[in-house]
């Protein structure tokens, strides 16, 4: 039987009186407040009263000097391309996810959040022992006699790129995976019955209408990608500093937290950006009748 | 588009078709033939296998055994892409993501036009169905009624010899539903093809078609035209679904009677409510005529017509429904009655089979 649903809002949504409810937001509220939006506000206004000088022209140094420019640049293209692959490799297997049966349905799962609440130092430190010179990949190429020496996996941007990508992976599946659930399978079948193909069908309807997901999900996971740090400072090279690492190292280091500071805000800004478009599309998945 | 070829194709032949799910076998053993440009309807209470069947059809399930010919090409295991035939899903499968010219220019994309031809096919079927100033809106923008209208349009637009409508009116509201009743069969006639449609309706389907099949536990339990099936169910499942019916089993009936009809244990009486003819008075118990007398337990005034609930003297119930006329008897609660009828036509006798 058609399972299809009846997304229809006829008739006037109806306001029920307040139960009071609400006020439950308030400790959250309070939390938030006094360990996430105060620290913030108190960072900024510390790092700018410590600085002997104009914190404006702090700044300005600051995202001027090569060291900043190769860095935003790097965290920035790292993010985009681990995005991008997160995406490819995730499509599938979300598809498959929306489609399968109890049983199938309760393996991908478990096989996709399982690691997401292993603690992530161990997935990267597992990375390591899969991708390094003497690592599992590299013994089973050199054993086979299908490479003479073993290939550089990691200690550079590859190695970024596949522990990133695999850790920031779960996100994407399951903001995909919640989209397409929401997918009629009945228009895909109709479009059978006019004459279709099976890729035509996908490329026309079902793609389009996962098209949502594919936006959430990309930004989701590029804004996680751009304040990663414990990925990149493991398995990077001395050239792959993302800015996480950056803003680490003027703390931990160097202890200029002015300069820190500064660069924070750079993640920041690029993170409410990012913020912004993705209010606007989820805006988009109201027209387009989600 | 020729007429002439129309009306020789578009005949269906379902061959000994069957449909298992696991160890329930929903279909069983359909055999039936449709003829080009007629409107058949599939008529059951759910779970008979109407669906099933259309979608069998549809190519959204293949049969287990058995053959499906279209105008004699045997379609029963092509995909629905190959079979080309148009479709009306019960949700309307209208794609939310384009808009009422882009749904309908679909099926004419698909099959490769130029985007000319596209563009023209599908504004004729838009204006077909009145909805050429919506061309424009995404189907959540339009009601329940004019998202039907784009479904069929959409279903019509490439001309297929066959179009199958799946419980098409099931969402819209009881007014708006006889209307498109009207439109559907008009355009159904105005192009010439084939209409296979799904209904639990039994209005709809007596409305609309041309024959009736009347389906129960995965077989057809009677098919004919909505007036045979109504005036000679064939048994007492096609007599209670389609219409209200009277059934007085044998025990219930006075020995000569019985014989006189030559009736058997495993028979019944069947009369349609709107046959039964009411009398004033008359005693308790069968007299030796055959005459049947009760009283009158309920009245519902309906508008056109009176329904009266009469309980026989045993308790067996009997719904008679009176011409809402000037000259009508009319009855009360707690009224004796006799319960008859006019002529011999008006009942029959069947099997409880």
């Amino acid at each position: 039987m058609a399972e299809s649903i009846l997304r229809q809002d006829r008739g006037m949504a109806v306001r029920l009186p307040p139960i009071g409810t609400d006020k439950l937001i308030y400790p959250v509220l309070a939390f938030l407040g006094i360990f996430f939006v105060l620290p913030i506000v108190w960072f900024f206004a510390k790092s700018a009263a410590d600085f002997d000088g104009s914190f404006a022209a702090m700044l300005l140094e600051t995202f001027t000097s090569p060291m900043f420019m190769t860095v935003a640049w790097k965290t920035v293209w790292i993010s985009l391309l681990v995005t991008m692959l997160a995406l490819l490799a995730a499509y599938p297997v979300a598809y498959t996810l929306s489609r399968a049966t109890s049983f199938r349905f309760t393996l991908i799962i478990i096989c996709v959040v399982l690691p997401y609440f292993t603690s992530i130092i161990v997935r990267t430190y597992s990375w390591m022992i899969i991708l390094g010179t003497k690592g599992v990949i590299n013994n089973f190429l050199v054993g086979m006699g299908l490479i003479e020496k073993p290939l550089n996996l990691m200690y550079n941007m590859t190695g970024v790129v596949i522990g990133m990508t695999y850790v920031l992976l779960p996100y994407f599946v399951l903001t995909l995976y919640s989209a397409m659930k929401g997918i009629d399978m009945w228009l895909v079948q109709a479009a059978r019955s006019m004459g279709a193909s099976n890729f035509y069908a996908f490329r026309k309807v079902f793609f389009p209408l996962s098209m949502p997901g594919i936006i959430s999900g990309f930004l989701i996971v590029y804004i996680l990608a751009v304040g990663f740090f414990i990925t990149p400072a493991l398995m990077g090279g001395p050239n792959d500093v993302m800015m996480a690492m950056l803003i680490q190292r003027n703390i931990e280091v160097t202890m200029d937290w002015p300069l820190a500071s500064a660069l924070s805000l750079f993640l920041l800004v690029i993170t409410l950006a990012i913020y912004a478009v993705y209010c606007r599309y989820t805006d988009l998945d109201k027209m387009l009748g989600k | 588009m020729g007429a002439e070829r129309m009306k020789t194709s578009g005949s269906i032949r379902f061959r000994g078709i069957s449909k298992k799910y696991g160890d329930l076998t929903v279909v069983d053993d359909i055999n039936l033939s449709i003829a080009p440009g007629e409107f058949f309807s599939l008529l059951g209470p759910s779970g008979s296998g109407k669906t099933t069947t259309l979608m069998m059809l549809a190519g959204f399930a293949m049969p287990d055994a058995g053959q499906i010919l279209l105008d004699d090409t045997d379609i029963s295991h092509m995909s629905p892409q190959q079979r080309n035939l148009g479709m009306v899903f019960q949700n309307y499968a209208l794609f939310p993501h384009m808009s009422v010219l882009e749904n309908v220019m679909f099926p004419l994309k698909v099959r490769k036009f130029s985007a000319r031809e596209c563009l023209e096919r599908a504004k004729w079927a838009i204006d077909l169905v009145r909805l050429s100033s919506f061309e424009k809106r995404l189907p959540k923008e339009l009601s329940g009624g004019q998202q039907q209208r784009v479904a069929l349009a959409r279903a019509v637009v490439f001309h297929p010899k066959v179009v199958l409508m799946d419980e098409p009116l099931g969402a819209l509201d009881k007014n708006l539903r006889f209307q498109m009743q009207m439109e559907i069969k008009e355009l159904q006639r105005k192009l010439d093809m084939t209409v296979v449609f799904v209904t639990h309706d039994q209005e709809e389907a007596m409305n609309m078609s041309d024959r009736i099949a009347i389906m129960n536990n995965g077989r057809i339990e009677q098919l004919g035209t909505p007036k045979e099936v109504y005036e000679a169910p064939r048994n007492i499942f096609a007599a209670g679904f389609l219409g209200e019916a009277n059934i007085l089993p044998y025990s219930r009936l006075s020995p000569d009677y019985r014989t006189g009809m030559g009736m058997g244990h495993e028979d019944s009486l069947f009369i349609r409510p709107e046959r039964v003819v009411l009398g004033r008075g008359g005693r308790p118990g069968n007299d030796d005529t055959g005459q049947l007398h009760g009283e009158v337990l309920n009245v519902s005034f309906l508008g056109h017509i009176v329904r009266y609930e009469v309980t026989l003297h045993d308790g067996l119930k009997i719904y008679a429904d009176s011409a809402n006329l000037a000259d009508m008897p009319v009855f009360d609660v707690g009224d004796p009655v006799s319960v008859g009828w006019r002529n011999p036509s008006d009942i029959r006798i069947i099997n409880h089979g």
